[in-house]
């Protein structure tokens, strides 16, 4: 396996949360590409690595051929952990990775400043824009810092506040997207969790200025959406968007979660980014690297820092209000509805 | 967002006991709330409200229409849309199957009902949901009604009035149930900055996506009493936080506490407040 740096130190923003250790988790699938990397390992750590060079140039190939294999294979419930895979790119390390001059700005001057969404000022490219992401946080106690990426309605309060501060400057929105759901509390409910999501739909319908959303690993249902009504909507391609986790589906629906059940939900709710794009409900899915973003996370970056630049680039040729006009007509079709 | 619900509607179909079950056949039945034996044909006339406790029973969309328009005045529209499953989803049952069943069982095409009305001689375009239609959950046909139902109170320059009653976005249409969130939501932007007024009825229950979207952008919010409110429904916030949920909680009179209610508005008096907030609104 290639070095993975992931020891990102955050410099300019206590704030933001920082990737900590390289690759660990081994998913369930991907235990034979483990293996092989495990015999090359042992075999590069021989004092006689230069004589073997070539019995360990094959084993990597068959490596990689393994690994594509498995990847050009996957099931709805397989994307599904590698979208929530702990060493996969979060928001914080996107924003690392390919934006300069991050300036996060915080709260939503009502009520606090929910961690389980970021927002702030920087540069992408040629671009000046506001960045809206979903932050779930890496270790134990970010994760429960960020309520693990589950927002309450001070974060969709907080995302519209910033959301119209860029709309006041000709400022692009690129929103992140990346939870489970919004957060079903007590507290997230005495403050209008369904009125915050609600209303950023609507005043994301109508504002002003170009917005891309990328979903870059769980897209939840209402929590997902809640930053996601943009001119263009697209996926990671080992993202999942959904009106509901699979989990949620499965208890509801088959009574039961479990791994035959979840399996089983995950694939009728055509929730991966190939399905979401062949339904028309997403624009485009971005490529990740061979095995997933968790495996070479500065090439997602890459990946992920092309698409913006590219779609910006399109996106700020219409006029505000035109762009408006397209975004209202791209949402209004959506649904498939017949004449009895 | 279905996980919101209270009471699925898959527990509906089964016809699994809750203390809010639809009005039973037959002449007597017992008051949920207060334990009262009332006389079926009593309840009917005052509009489903017990008369012991005011305890609001449930009402199909229909029985709803009946009561808050002019008698005779409803004209509906848009009633033949149906779904597409679009996803030919399949659970332990196919969405297919339960469409035409519910279809059957209930007699009509869809979670929601929309047409042009009169209340107290007022003309108002009117959507109501229907909670015994697959749990008045909101996919692809919902949305699009509501949707119409916003452009003609637009084109037309009427007030418009939604009646929920929903568990939430409809799971067996996925990402088309999800985006229709999205669009109600744009809808009524639209709507909003031509200076409409949208009146929104909250009923027992009005959760998950329906909250999160159209329900919760009335110009003026009403709700009736007791119903059950949230975006999340109390059972999974249960799993959640693993404590007894507080007494109340998620109930009208909670969100109103809360700032998120305009009124509570007993039944019997919703056609008046109605017709009084249209006429403040000068529409």
């Amino acid at each position: 396996m290639e070095a993975i740096d992931c020891t990102v130190q955050w410099k300019q923003e206590t704030g933001v949360l920082r990737m900590t250790s390289a690759s660990t988790t081994v998913l369930p699938f991907e235990e034979p590409v483990r293996e092989l990397e495990r015999q090359i390992e042992s075999l590069e750590a021989r004092d006689d690595a230069a004589d073997i060079a070539e019995e360990i140039t094959s084993l990597r190939d068959s490596r990689n051929s393994l690994l594509q294999k498995i990847y050009g294979n996957l099931s709805a419930w397989d994307i599904v952990r590698i979208a929530r895979h702990p060493e996969r790119p979060q928001t914080p390390d996107y924003i690392h990775m390919i934006c300069r001059d991050f300036r996060e700005l915080h709260g939503d001057r009502q009520y606090g400043d929910d961690r389980s969404i970021l927002t702030g000022l920087g540069r992408i490219g040629p671009f000046k824009v506001l960045i809206v992401g979903h932050q779930k946080g890496r270790t134990t106690e970010e994760r429960i810092a960020c309520n693990f990426g589950c927002a309450h309605p001070e974060g969709y309060r907080k995302a519209l506040k910033k959301m119209k501060l860029a709309e006041k400057y000709g400022l692009p929105i690129v929103t992140l997207i990346d939870t489970p759901g919004a957060y079903p509390g007590v507290q997230a409910e005495e403050r209008g969790q369904a009125e915050a999501i609600a209303v950023n739909l609507k005043e994301m319908s109508r504002m002003n200025t170009p917005i891309l959303s990328v979903v870059i690993g769980e897209g939840g249902s209402g929590g997902a959406l809640g930053i996601g009504v943009a001119d263009r909507v697209d996926m990671l391609q080992y993202a999942w968007y959904s009106v509901i986790s699979p989990e949620g589906c499965a208890a509801i629906l088959w009574k039961e979660a479990n791994e035959a059940t979840n399996s089983a939900a995950a694939e009728s709710l055509c929730l991966t980014a190939r399905d979401n794009l062949a339904n028309g409900l997403v624009d485009q899915v971005v490529t990740e690297p061979v095995g997933g973003a968790h495996r070479d996370p500065s090439a997602a970056g890459e990946a992920l820092e092309r698409h913006i630049v590219d779609q910006l680039r399109e996106l700020t040729r219409f006029n505000p209000r035109t762009l408006v006009d397209r975004r209202y007509e791209k949402f209004r079709k959506i649904g498939a509805v017949s004449t009895s | 967002m279905a996980e919101a619900t209270q009471r699925s509607w898959t527990d509906v179909e089964a016809g699994t006991p809750t203390g809010k079950k639809p009005v039973p056949e037959g002449l007597w039945l017992r008051c949920p709330d207060c334990g009262a034996i009332l006389f079926r044909r009593s309840l009917e006339n005052n509009q489903q409200v017990c008369p012991e406790c005011a305890h609001h029973f449930r009402l199909p969309a229909m029985d709803r229409i009946r009561l808050l328009v002019d008698p005779g005045s409803f004209v509906a529209i848009d009633e033949s849309l149906q779904s597409q499953d679009p996803l030919e989803f399949v659970d332990l049952k196919s969405y297919a199957d339960r469409l035409e069943a519910t279809m059957a069982k209930t007699g009509t095409n869809e979670a929601v009902h929309c047409g042009t009305g009169f209340i107290k001689g007022r003309k108002v375009i009117l959507a109501v949901m229907d909670f015994t239609f697959l749990g008045g959950s909101m996919g692809s046909v919902v949305g699009e009604k509501i949707v119409r139902a916003v452009e003609a109170a637009s084109s037309e320059d009427l007030p418009l009035i939604v009646v929920s009653a929903s568990g939430g976005a409809r799971m067996m249409e996925s990402g088309f149930s999800l985006m229709q969130m999205a669009k109600t939501s744009a809808a009524l932007a639209r709507f909003d900055e031509m200076g409409g007024l949208y009146i929104s009825v909250l009923t027992d229950p009005t959760t998950g996506g329906v909250t999160a979207s159209f329900a919760m952008l009335g110009d003026v919010i009403l709700a009736e009493p007791k119903a059950l409110i949230g975006f999340a429904g109390p059972r999974v916030i249960q799993q959640t936080i693993r404590q007894d949920l507080p007494d109340g909680f998620q109930r009208s009179e909670f969100l109103m506490q809360c700032g998120f209610l305009d009124r509570v508005v007993d039944r019997r008096d919703l056609r008046s407040e109605i017709s009084s907030l249209i006429d403040y609104a000068g529409k």
